[in-house]
C-alpha cells in the first residue's frame, strides 16, 4: 500500500531479546511464579501479603521476567522459577491435541515469546516446551495465513482476537500484501496518497475538538 | 514494585503503534530518574555495610536493586530511541516544516535533533548527482508522467509553480500540475491525486 517511514525496532528472534525493542520490553514484563531460595533483606514491601521487613526464604511470589532473568543463576541459587501453567504438561497436551481451538491471546498474549524465554531457566521439561511451541505454531500457521489472505475489506477483529502477538504481526503483513495486490489490480498502485500518519493526526485533532 | 513508571512510558508509545508522536512525558521520566536515584543510594548504603560488616546476606537485595536500575535504564533508552525513530519518520512524511501540533509534542532536545537531522539530510541530498543535488524524498512511487491531475481538499492559498504562474488552490478546484511540485502536498493531505 504505502511505504511506512516509521519502522520500530524489531523484537529479537528466539531466545534473544532486542535491547531497544518495545515489544520485547513489554514481553519481559510478563509475570512468572517464582520461589525464593534465600532471604532478601529489607525488601519485604515487595511482597504485599506479609508485613515482615525481609522477604523470607521459600516465599512464593510473582516476579516479572526481566527480574527473574537478572537474579537467576545456575551456580548460586537465589530463586527458582516455576513454569506458568500454560507451559505445563496439562496444557501442553491440549495444545498438541488441536492448537487451533486455543485462545492464545488470553493465554499470552506473548505465548511464543514467553515460552522461548522460559528456556533460559534450567528445567528438565525444556525440550518438551520447545517442541510444543513449535508444533503449536506449525498447527496454527496455515489458518492464520489463510484468513489473512482471504479477508478483503472485512472486519478482521474476530479473526485476530485469538491470535498471539507474533501471529498478529504475520496476519497484518499478510493483509498488507493482499491490500497492495488488490490496489495494483485496480490500477491504483501508482496513485499518490496522503500519508497515513498525517491522516491519523487529523483524525485525532478532530476528536480533540469534539470532546 | 519497582519500574512500574518505566513500563508506563513504553505502553504509551505502544498504544500509538502507527508512528504518531505522543507528548514528551517529562514528568514520567523525572519520576523514573528519582526512583533510580533512590535505588542507587540504598544500594550504596548496603554495599558499604556488606563490606564493612561482612554481611554477605545483603547481596541478593543489592542484586535485585541493581537489576531494577538496569531495567529502568533500558526502558528510558528504548523510549528515547523510539521517539527519535518517529521524529525521523516525520521528516519524510511532512517535509521539513512540521505542523505546530506535532512540534508541540517534542522536547527541546528533540527539536534540536530534528533540525540537525534535517541539515544532515539536506547536505547529503545536495552532494548527490555530481553536485547538482537530488531530492530523495521525492518520487517514493515511480512516476508515470510529469504532470498529474489533482483536486484540492481544502483552501491552501496561492501556489507558485516553476514557470512563475501563480494558481489559487481553492477547495474542490482541479488542476493539472507538475508531479514533483505537488507530491508533498498530496502526502500532507492538501491535494488529492485524481486517477481517471
Amino acid at each position: 500500500m504505502d511505504t511506512q517511514s516509521y519502522c520500530p525496532v524489531p523484537p529479537g528472534v528466539g531466545m534473544e531479546e532486542n535491547f531497544l525493542s518495545l515489544d520485547d520490553i513489554l514481553l519481559s514484563h510478563e509475570r512468572l511464579p517464582v520461589r525464593t531460595e534465600c532471604v532478601f533483606p529489607r525488601l519485604g514491601f515487595l511482597e504485599k501479603s506479609s508485613d515482615t521487613q525481609d522477604i523470607p526464604e521459600a516465599t512464593k511470589m510473582e516476579l516479572p521476567l526481566w527480574l527473574s532473568k537478572g537474579l537467576y543463576e545456575r551456580k548460586r541459587k537465589v530463586l527458582s522459577v516455576e513454569l506458568p501453567k500454560v507451559y505445563r504438561e496439562g496444557w501442553r497436551t491440549v495444545f498438541t491435541a488441536d492448537p487451533n481451538v486455543v485462545d492464545l491471546h488470553k493465554m499470552g498474549p506473548y505465548y511464543y515469546g514467553l515460552g522461548s524465554q522460559m528456556l533460559h531457566f534450567d528445567s528438565p521439561e525444556n525440550p518438551d516446551i520447545a517442541q510444543a511451541l513449535l508444533q503449536t505454531f506449525i498447527g496454527r500457521f496455515r489458518r492464520t495465513m489463510d484468513s489473512s489472505q482471504n479477508a478483503y475489506n472485512e472486519d478482521t477483529s474476530a479473526l485476530v482476537e485469538r491470535l498471539d502477538s507474533l501471529e498478529k504481526v504475520l496476519f497484518r503483513s499478510g493483509q498488507n500484501g493482499l491490500n497492495s495486490f488488490q490496489s495494483w489490480e485496480k490500477g491504483q498502485a501508482s496513485q499518490l496518497t496522503a500519508s497515513s500518519l498525517v491522516l491519523n493526526y487529523r483524525k485525532r485533532k478532530l476528536a480533540d475538538v469534539q470532546t | 514494585m519497582f519500574c512500574e513508571k518505566a513500563i508506563e512510558l513504553i505502553r504509551e508509545l505502544q498504544r500509538n503503534s502507527e508512528g504518531q508522536l505522543p507528548a514528551f512525558n517529562e514528568d514520567g521520566l523525572r519520576q523514573i530518574l528519582q526512583e533510580m536515584e533512590a535505588l542507587y543510594e540504598q544500594n550504596q548504603a548496603d554495599v558499604n555495610k556488606a563490606k564493612s560488616a561482612a554481611r554477605s546476606d545483603l547481596i541478593p537485595s543489592i542484586k535485585l536493586r541493581h537489576c531494577c536500575l538496569l531495567r529502568n535504564q533500558r526502558c528510558i533508552m528504548a523510549y528515547l530511541y523510539d521517539r527519535l525513530l518517529r521524529i525521523r519518520a516525520l521528516r519524510w512524511e511532512y517535509g521539513s516544516v512540521l505542523p505546530a501540533n506535532v512540534r508541540f509534542h517534542m522536547s527541546a532536545e528533540e527539536v534540536q535533533w530534528f533540525s540537525q537531522y534535517k541539515k544532515s539530510l539536506a547536505s547529503f541530498m545536495r552532494s548527490l548527482g555530481g553536485g547538482a543535488g537530488l531530492d530523495i524524498t521525492q518520487d517514493m512511487k515511480p512516476p508515470k508522467s510529469l504532470y498529474i491531475q489533482v483536486r484540492c481538499l481544502k483552501d491552501h492559498g496561492e501556489f507558485e509553480i516553476d514557470d512563475g504562474t501563480v494558481i489559487l488552490l481553492k477547495k474542490n478546484s482541479q488542476h493539472f500540475l507538475p508531479r514533483w511540485k505537488c507530491e508533498q502536498l498530496i502526502r500532507q493531505g492538501v491535494l488529492e491525486h485524481v486517477v481517471s
